[in-house]
């Protein structure tokens, strides 16, 4: 009974430090994709994952790897079809986002040999969580953490105002590259956790939550930490007490913080004006 | 001193082989002030986007002085509301101190907002914004996208007259894109007429005789702004003295002018 209860309690702390690690990275980068509207193209990116996922079976690579380096492909072909304006950029980001999530899943089928828990990839397995991907998460979160402090006024400038950063020097094509390359990182990471189709609102919601709250962009990235941890916490209990998919009970509880935090702010500011 | 701070040769500007700059040539002393002028569509933006350096050119060369600091002033800041910054916060972006920023910020007149959000501004308050963001890195060149966008009328003549104390202060330079034909005629020393080449030059009172002038704009506008310019000439503080401080002869002079506002 011991020996059991020790297991499962290991499994469990696995997931929740994971949960954690992926929530230090989606925060920050969850104000981003907010401020400059880019939550279609994590999208793209987040969809393109499962292409990633046939592609490293098929070259038996490691499946983080396989996702990191196609969400970088696509990020690349976004970056450069964007600037060919014949399409809009969200009918690119569309046929993109589903076309590579179609690929994937077609391509997967042609691989009966391969057996792979579907559900898990779409809504995520937080709680298969192994001592491996842990240490790709935290990897990625030393990455990108120590990345977004050393280009944070770059990034919040050319976020402010693309042009006027650039007459000021700043590198903006190189840093929005850097940007993309972070959001691959954080799908890469993150896949396993929350699934393919729910990462994109790991990165907004928290994000969008705190934004009631903030009045600074770093004050904002860290609630949205802040609110990342609850989520995942929140989740993880949800999922444990009550037996539901852990991805998607991370989510609704996100949700519902999102719901609780613009709820009772909008009565204190409506108090405080009367 | 003699030295231009930029210098443009022939600079042609093609999107899509459709020729947007057509062999512009133009030199930028310190203490000029250039206004560029022209129908929509003419290249104007585009020929600035070229000075300042984030619009390559198609054929052609820009050459600026050495170490120049160019300030700019874009049309707008329109900033998703998602992203929560102070002014204060904007200004310190810029990289340098407090207390130039607060100082900045006071000498275009928006001292007072240094506490407030970004998102809450007036056109006129957001365009001094603007203003101070590119006025506290000293800038040698003074680079401004349709300043007066957003301002009512008042506050428009009061921004031109803000652009030109400056460049007094500085000693810089200053390239701006206006619309505001009649304000533009007054503040300036050197129009360019732009409509993908530069169809006319010179100093405003001469262009309105342009016939260049006078084919892009249409003889009514060209007739109106010789008449204004000539008014303006003889009642100078006639812009500052708007709220009607009884100047002997401002009342036919004034009247005159909005007559030919219409």
């Amino acid at each position: 009974m011991n020996i059991i209860d020790t297991v499962l309690n290991d499994f469990f702390w696995r997931a929740l430090l994971g949960g954690f690690g992926v929530a230090l990275i989606a925060g920050p980068l969850g104000c981003f994709v907010v401020w400059r509207r880019m939550a279609y193209f994590g999208d793209t990116l987040a969809h393109s994952a499962l292409l990633g996922i046939a592609l490293s079976f098929l070259f038996s690579i490691p499946l983080n790897l396989g996702v990191l380096i196609t969400s970088v492909i696509l990020a690349m072909a976004l970056l450069l079809f964007s600037r060919n304006k014949t399409l809009a950029t969200d009918t690119l980001l569309g046929i993109l986002a589903h076309s590579a999530l179609a690929i994937g899943l077609v391509a997967l089928s042609f691989m009966p040999e391969v057996r792979i828990d579907l559900t898990g990839l779409l809504f995520g397995d937080l709680l298969a969580m192994n001592r491996n991907d842990l240490l790709w998460i935290y990897g990625g979160a030393v990455v990108i953490l120590t990345l977004l402090s050393v280009l944070w006024r770059g990034l919040l400038m050319s976020t402010i105002h693309e042009e006027l950063a650039r007459v000021e020097g700043v590198p903006v094509e190189r840093l929005r590259l850097l940007l993309m390359l972070m959001f691959a990182l954080v799908i890469a990471v993150a896949m396993k956790m929350v699934g393919v189709l729910l990462i994109t609102a790991l990165l907004i919601i928290p994000a969008a939550t705190a934004r009631r709250l903030a009045n600074t962009p770093e004050q904002m990235a860290a609630l949205a930490v802040v609110f990342g941890f609850i989520a995942v916490a929140g989740g993880l209990s949800m999922s444990w007490y009550l037996d539901t998919p852990a991805g998607p009970s991370v989510v609704v509880t996100a949700f519902t913080t999102f719901l609780i935090v613009y709820g009772s702010a909008g009565r204190f500011s409506a108090s405080s004006s009367a | 001193m003699d030295e231009p701070l930029v210098d443009i040769k022939h600079l042609t500007v093609r999107f899509d082989d459709r020729p947007v700059v057509d062999r512009v040539s133009l030199t930028l002393y310190r203490g000029d002030i250039i206004t560029i002028i022209g129908p929509n569509g003419a290249g104007k933006t585009t020929l600035i986007k070229a000075v300042l350096g984030i619009q390559a050119a198609t054929s052609g060369h820009i050459l600026r002085a050495k170490d120049l600091v160019i300030g700019y002033v874009p049309q707008h800041l329109s900033l998703e509301s998602t992203l929560p910054l102070s002014i204060q916060r904007f200004m310190l972006l810029s990289g340098q101190p407090l207390a130039a920023c607060i100082a900045a910020l006071e000498r275009t007149g928006v001292g007072h907002l240094l506490k407030a959000s970004v998102h809450h501004l007036s056109g006129g308050e957001q365009q001094r914004l603007l203003l101070a963001r590119a006025l506290v890195r000293k800038p040698d060149l003074l680079v401004l996208d349709e300043p007066a966008q957003g301002v009512d009328i008042n506050g428009q003549a009061a921004l031109y007259d803000l652009i030109r104390q400056l460049r007094d202060e500085l000693n810089c330079g200053v390239i701006m894109i206006s619309h505001d034909l009649h304000l533009v005629m007054a503040a300036t020393d050197k129009v360019i007429c732009l409509n993908q080449h530069v169809c006319c030059s010179g100093h405003p009172a001469d262009i309105s005789h342009d016939p260049a002038f006078i084919e892009t704009f249409g003889r009514p506008v060209a007739e109106s702004l010789a008449v204004y310019h000539h008014h303006h000439n003889h009642s100078h503080d006639l812009s500052g003295n708007v709220v009607g401080t009884g100047h002997p002869g401002s009342a036919t002079g004034h009247g005159e002018c909005n007559h030919e506002h219409h």
